[in-house]
Parts: structure tokens; sequence; C-alpha cells
């Protein structure tokens, strides 16, 4: 599998953060890159230093400010940008989009769509209705129907060392798992398959919500007692959260759902981790965000899962917490206290 | 005088019936015959991969000897047992030698079964007999309904054929026509009653489509009668206690090749009448398949440099009321309640059965109304009059792109059976925008729905058990229900998420006086009526239930107080 790709399209990468980059690298492996950028500076800056962030670019990959040349030079396309911009995003790129291309997004993030006109109070209360995952957007926005989602435990600082991993490809379309695979797969990437679309998607957004408050358990400085009650507790509000959203358990307690999990609760170089961490040391969500250099998913996606899971009348004590301390309601010890005194019933009860 | 002038609404699209496809697989029969056999041969290949064919025939011959022991019907082949039992015969000889001869015989025990399967589906299309059954049927159904609406019948002989009034063909008429000249048209209609058959052949007709070709249940073919005229119009048989691979393989290859020689073509996608009395919300993938298979294959191998395209209508069928009700729900109650155990049954085995069946419906006059919907490809996106495709932002796309990988037309049975699904909830969805509200319907949901509020701690199997007698609605509290209901129905239909006959947005008493009373113009035990205070109560909840359920899914229960 070293060879270059037989089909001589290059594919696409639409986003150069971290990940994205990342991922444009690992491409490049096996076949040529287009990587686009959205400012001009940006694009500059790629060009001329062929790096991003701290990742050096592979040779293969060509940069572009052009969403057009994108669609129209590649089949595949991996769109990779945070979840606030990606909408606009597709908007933009699905006038040069056709049935035949295949999208597998890499964004761990919720869309909040709510129509012109509709107001969200109390007699319309949010609603699934109104929160579509990335592939939802895809499916939404452009007339591409053959639609992937990338997730798993991918840190991208250490994908960029090239250190082993493994992934998970989700689709409807085995075609869209069979060509991530055949496009991803490399000596030290595994990449498995997985028809649950949304549920692998809901794994990737809903860990972040963990992923802050293993953050904020780091830096009250409590040990690894604690940090596993609340991964594991973590993970059953996970499932509650998913399920309501269209999720089936199984997909939770794979690669992409508890590997996932733990891989971004015990890592310092997870974003959302350091948004956690940070606040437990006493700033404020304003400060944090103003100092960060990429968008830490989590924090959007606990605005709208608290308001969710009330709607629906979910137990989601986690998340209601960390949003009560995002919004300085409460500080990270008594959110503490408050946990470590809710009256959680069974262990398990989601199988 | 002219039998069947003034229904005749629109002109034919295509004026020679020479060209039409369907004229041309019946003059060919044998080698459209052959062909099934040979591509259903093939997929089953595809499909049985890891399986034996033993096996396959094996599971096949015993679901066949099972259905000829328990439920026989009529029109089954007279030496059919003998058929099978020399078959399992030779199955048992078989089992555990796989040398080449045998592997041999097999393969033609498989071609001869699929042969028999084939040969019954076919239709035996006329092209002269098509004129004259068209002819008869048209001007049947035509005097019919006229003696329904007109007093007494003595109007059967009246001359004017005002078809218009009973039933209302309502939605994307010159749309469809249009379809019908830029490719093959697949209809797909809801499914209530047996009359729905009847009554598309009608709107076909009346539309000047040229003839559809259409499943038609094998029982029908029971009566020499009927089958000469579903015979003549282009039917083909479905047998539907037939459940094994074998012939469903060879159905949906019928079918699919039908269509890329294309044969406009009918289906119900429900598989069968909705027993709940629910707008299908569930659809039988098989059939829809063959319109993702026969599209691509025309991608795949075009005949000439302008592919086929096909379009697949949704057509929604309203009525007042449906005749059969009562059979329906008691079959959905059974089987909801547990009784899992359920023959497909033959109730109309004779002529006088339907015969008295429509006589009937059109005494019993009524209002019917049929919904013709936009046009989609066989992803599900709307068509414009030209037949092109055009994407949710309205930007035209070509379908082919949707078969392509790498710039080349593929075949991948698992992408296709993806496509079938986005179409089967594209049709569903189309069904409920398209679904027509009528008075009679709104008031039946209503009604129940107020039970329902009035027993909440019962649950449905408890409420239907309820004595009946018990039951009053004061009229006050119904009507101003009534009234908001309404007001729903008109924002859904604003937002083009339902449709609505004129007469709901009559006065309100009136309009619900003409709903209660149509909702039970035929049933002896009538689902709705109104005491001697003007309150309302109902006769049979059962029906009630499934009168009711016409209006499920769009959310209406919310705004009852």
């Amino acid at each position: 599998m070293t060879s270059r790709d037989t089909s001589n399209r290059p594919v696409g990468v639409i986003g150069a953060g971290s990940f994205g980059t990342a991922i444009a690298n690992i491409l490049a492996e096996q076949s040529s890159v287009i990587l686009y950028a959205r400012t001009k500076e940006k694009v500059e800056s790629l060009t001329v230093s062929r790096q991003s962030g701290k990742q050096k670019l592979h040779n293969a990959i060509e940069i572009t400010g052009d969403l057009r040349e994108v669609a129209d030079k590649c089949e595949v396309i991996f769109p990779i940008v945070p979840s606030q911009n990606f909408r606009a995003m597709m908007r933009e790129v699905a006038a040069y989009l056709k049935p035949y291309h295949i999208l597998i997004h890499g964004t761990k993030g919720l869309d909040l769509n709510i129509p012109d006109g509709l107001e969200i109070n109390k007699r319309n209360p949010l609603s699934r209705d109104q929160v579509r995952t990335m592939s939802e957007v895809i499916l939404e926005e452009s007339n591409v129907v053959r639609v992937g989602c990338l997730a798993g435990p991918n840190l991208a600082s250490e994908m960029a060392e090239k250190q082993p991993a493994a992934s998970v490809v989700a689709s409807h379309f085995d075609e869209v798992i069979e060509t991530g695979q055949r496009l991803l797969k490399n000596d030290r990437l595994l990449i498995y398959g997985s028809k649950d679309l949304i549920g692998i998607e809901l794994c990737g957004i809903l860990k972040n919500i963990i992923a802050i408050g293993a953050g904020a358990i780091s830096g009250l400085g409590l040990g690894d007692n604690a940090k596993a009650l609340l991964i594991s507790r973590g993970m059953v509000e996970m499932i509650y959260l998913g399920n309501a959203l269209g999720g089936n358990t199984k997909a939770f307690i794979g690669l992409a759902g508890v590997g996932d999990l733990v891989a971004t609760c015990s890592s310092s170089l997870s974003r959302n981790f350091t948004v956690g961490f940070r606040l437990a040391k006493g700033e404020s969500l304003i400060e944090i965000q103003e100092s960060m250099e990429e968008v830490a998913e989590g924090v959007n996606t606990i605005k709208i899962m608290k308001v969710l899971a009330e709607n629906y009348r979910i137990r989601a004590p986690i998340t209601e917490t960390l949003y009560k301390i995002l919004h300085g309601k409460m500080s990270v010890e008594q959110a503490n206290l408050y946990l470590m005194k809710f009256p959680f019933r069974a262990d398990i009860d989601f199988l | 005088m002219k039998l069947n002038g003034n229904s005749n609404k629109y002109p034919p699209v295509v004026a020679g019936t020479r060209e039409w496809p369907v004229v041309q697989l019946a003059k060919n029969r044998k080698k459209f015959v052959q062909d099934v056999v040979d591509s259903t041969i093939r997929s089953l290949e595809r499909h049985t991969n890891g399986k034996g064919l033993i096996e396959v025939l094996e599971s096949a011959v015993y679901k066949e000897r099972l259905r000829i022991k328990q439920n026989p019907w009529k029109v089954d082949p007279p030496n059919e047992k003998v058929f099978y039992q020399k078959i399992q015969q030779k199955l048992i000889d078989f089992s555990g030698n796989n040398s080449p001869e045998n592997r041999k015989e097999l393969e033609k025990i498989l071609h001869d079964i699929i042969w028999s399967y084939a040969n019954e589906i076919a239709g035996n299309f006329n092209r002269s007999s098509y004129r004259f059954a068209r002819g008869i049927a048209t001007m049947l159904f035509a005097r019919l309904l006229n003696a329904a609406r007109i007093k007494g019948p003595m109007s059967f002989f009246s001359r004017q054929l005002d078809l218009d009034d009973q039933i209302h063909v309502i939605g994307e008429s010159e749309h469809i026509r249009n379809l019908a000249r830029k490719g093959t048209v697949i209809l797909v209609p809801t499914h209530f009653s047996n009359l729905d058959s009847i009554l598309i052949g009608w709107v076909i007709q009346w539309l000047g489509l040229p003839p559809f070709i259409y499943g038609a249940g094998l029982n029908l073919f029971n009566i020499k009668i009927f089958a000469y005229f579903m015979n003549s119009l282009g039917a083909y048989k479905v047998d539907r206690r037939k459940k094994n691979l074998l012939y469903l393989e060879t159905l949906k290859n019928y079918s699919t090749l039908a269509l890329q020689s294309g044969c406009h073509s009918l289906f119900f996608p429900g598989g069968t009448r909705s027993r709940s009395g629910r707008i299908e919300d569930k659809l039988k993938l098989g059939l829809l398949g063959t319109a993702v298979e026969a599209q691509r294959f025309n991608f795949q191998y075009p005949s000439n440099d302008d592919p086929q395209k096909i379009f697949i209508v949704p057509v929604v069928i309203n009525y007042h009321f449906v005749l059969e009700a009562p059979t329906l729900i008691n079959d959905y109650l059974k089987i909801e309640g547990q009784e899992r155990y359920y023959i497909e049954n033959d109730e109309y085995s004779t002529s006088f059965k339907i015969a008295k069946f429509l006589i009937e419906f059109f005494t019993k006059g009524s209002d019917i109304s049929v919904t013709i919907g936009r046009g989609l490809d066989i992803v599900g996106n709307y068509v414009d009059d030209e037949g092109n495709s055009l994407d949710h932002a309205g930007k035209p796309i070509d379908v082919k792109d949707y078969f392509l990988s790498d710039g080349k037309v593929t075949e991948d049975p698992q992408r296709e059976q993806q496509y079938t699904r986005i179409l089967a909830n594209r049709v569903v969805e189309e069904f409920h925008k398209n679904n027509c509200v009528f008075a009679s319907h709104l008031v039946s949901f209503l009604a129940f729905e107020m039970i329902k509020k009035m027993n909440e701690k019962l649950d449905l199997f408890e409420i239907l058990r309820l004595p009946e007698e018990d039951i009053v609605i004061p009229y006050d509290e119904f009507k101003r229900n009534f009234k908001r209901l309404r007001k729903r129905v008109y924002k859904l239909s604003d937002k083009d998420k339902i449709k609505f006959a004129e007469h709901l947005s009559g006065k309100t008493d009136y309009v619900i006086d003409f709903g209660i009373k149509n909702v039970g113009t035929y049933h002896t035990n009538k689902p709705l009526g109104k005491n001697k205070n003007g309150n309302v109560i109902t006769h049979d909840l059962n029906k009630l239930y499934y009168y009711h359920n016409r209006l499920e899914g769009y959310d209406l229960e919310r705004y009852i107080k």
C-alpha cells in the first residue's frame, strides 16, 4: 500500500487547522492532495513556509484558496473546519459539488439550524429538529449523498509525530468506508469501518463535554480515581444524550466512543481538556477563548446539549454542571462537591 | 352516442400505439420471459454467494410445498404439487454429493422453477383488446359514478358525464404528461382499498397517458372476466403467498427488465393495503429498488446518446370512507395484539362479491380525490417538466453522477440499496404533503383523540374495548377543537405540508355534519354520529380508530385542548 493511489485525481482537504493539516499529511503519503485554507493570509503563509502550526507540509500537498478548484479537481473531499463555520463553508462549496463527490468530514461539533422567523422559547422548545450533525449539514446544503465521517482518538499533534493510532470511518455507504480506508490506511494508522454514521459522529461530539470536565478535575489537582469516576459516569451520560439524538449505544463502546473519550480525557494536548484545566485554575471562559488559537468544540456542545437534555428530560448532571461553570454561575470546586452528592442510581443501566 | 367522450379529458400523450414499449414486450413475450430467467439466475448468483445452491432450493421448495398444502387457490396450476414433489425427491437424492453432474442437475432445477415463475408473472398484453377493454372499463366506471351521483338508476343512461364533480384529480397533471414523453414513469400510489387499482387505471386513461404495467394480486385472476381485463390493461401477476427468495428475485427482475425497456409502471409501494388506515410510512424496498437498478442500467448500457430517465410520481388517493375498513382494521389489531399468524386471504373470490363491492361503493356516492405529486428522480430529487433533476438549491444535476465512481458508471448493490432507502423516505414525505384532508378525516381524528384524552390512563386496546354507548363528546367542545384543528391544517397547508379539500373551509357546523355523515355512509355501525342532544357519539371504536389514523403523523393532537 505504499504506492501512489491508482486513480490520478487528487484528494481534497477543506480546512488547514491542526487536524485538517494532519489528515492532509497522512493522505499525501499515498495521493496528491489539495489543501484549502479560507483566508488569503493563511494561503500565502502556507505556500511560502510550507508549515501549518507546528506541522510541516508534505510535498504532495498543494495549497489553494479556491473552493471551486477543490470541487472540480477532487472526487473525494475531507471537510475539516470548525462547526460554527461548517454550514457557511458548505453553502459556498455546494455550488460546485456534484452527486459523484464523496465527502468525509472530521468535525466533532454540532450545528444549530433555526429557520428564520422561528423563535425558540418555552412554547417552542429547542429540539432535535434544530440540531444537526455535520453529515446532516452536508446533506442539507448540497446534492452530495455519499457522506461519511472520520472519528476516533486522533490527537493531531501525536499524528503529526507519526505515532501509531486508529480511527473510524462511518458511512451508510460501503464505498465511502472503503474509500476512506484506502486513502488513509498506512503502517501506523488502522482504519475501522462503521455503518452507524450518526452514532459515530455523536461519539466524537459528546466526548468533548466530558473532556472539559476531565480538564477541570486535573486543574483542581485531583487524582486518577476522581478522573476515572468522571470518565465512566461521563460515558453513561454520553450514551443517554446520544440515544436521544438518534445514535445507537453500540457506537459509544467502540473506538470512536470510549476510545476517543479516554484519549481526550487523559491528554493535556486536547483543546477541550485545556479549557477545563484553565477554568479550574480560575480563568474565565472569555479569557481562555481569546487566548486559544483554535476552537474548543466542547464549549458550544455543552450549551446545546444542556438545553436539549432539559427539554427531553434526560438526566445529564455533568453537562448541566459544566454549563453553570462556563457561565460563571458555579465554581469548579462547588461543582465538584455538587457532583459528589448527586444521587446516581445504577452503575450500568444502558446495556 | 360517444360512450367515453367527455371523460377523456386530456388527449393521448403518444398518438401511435405500436411504439409503446409494452406492445413490444408483449410481442416478444417468449424472449422477454427468457431474459427475465437469465437475469434472475445471474442476480441470484450474486446474492447467494457463500450459501450453496442446494440450500436455496431446499428452502424455496419447502416453502412452496407448505403453501400448496396450507393455502391453495383456484388459480394455482393443477400439476404444481407433483412438480415440487419430484424436485423434493431429487434434492434428497443429491444432498451431500458435489459432483459436476449434480451441479448441472441443480442448475436445471433452478432454471425450471424460475421459468415457471417468470411465465406466471408475465402479462399478456394485447393491443386491440387493450383498446376494447379500456373503452369498456372507462365507460362502466363513468356510468357507475354517474349513476351514483345523479338520482337513481335511470341516470345510468344519462348523457351528462361530469366526472370532475366526483373525482377530483388535483396536482401535477400536465407535469406527469410531460414526464411520460421524456422518460419512463413509475406511479407510486397510496393503497387503502381494492378500488385503488381500478381508480388509478381510470386516472391514467383520463390523463391520456399510455398504458402502465402493474402487479395485480394473483387472486384477482381467479375470475375469468377480471383476468381478461387485467391482461388487456397490462397487468402482470404478483402472488403474495410466495415469499421465497427465488420468487421475489424473479419478480424484481421482471420489473427491472420491463423498466429498462421503457414500460411505464405502477407499484403500490406499501405492498398491501394499509391495514391501520395510516398513510404508508414504511415502504417495501424490493420493487422500488428496481427503479434504481434500471436507472443505473440505462446509464451503464445506454441504447442511444440520451439514456432513458426514470421518474417516480407519488399519488395520494383520498376517500371519505373505505369499504374494507372493518376487515382491514381487524387484521391490523390482530397483528398488533400479538396474534401474529396471519394468512393472505382471498376475500374477492367471486365475481359476485366484486360486483357487489363496486355497486355498493358507487351507489353510496362520495367524493374521491386523487393528488398527483411532483415527479422525483431515483434518489428523490424533484424533476422539472423537462425531466431535469434539481437539487434543493434548484440547481440542475445529472442523475448519472450518482452512479459514478472514478468517472465511470459502476454497479454497487449496497449503494443502490441506500439510494432506494433515500427514495422511499422521500416518497413517504411526498405522500404526507399530498394527503388531502376531508371533513370526514378531521372529525374522525378529533373524536378519537378526544376520547383518548378523556381516558388518559387507558392504553389503546383498553380504549378500543370501552362500551361505545358510554362515550359522549359534548358538541361545544368538539366544535371548538375542530376549529383549532382546521386552523392548524390551513397553516400546514401554507407550509406545503398537507392539502385540504375545498369543502373543508365551509361553515363549521355544516362541515362537521358533512364529515360525520360521510365517514359513516356505508358502514352499518357508524363510526360517528350525533345523539338527540346534538352531542357526538360513536357506534364503532375500531372503525373510528381506523379513520382517525389517516391524519396521524402531523402532530395535530397537540392542538386539542
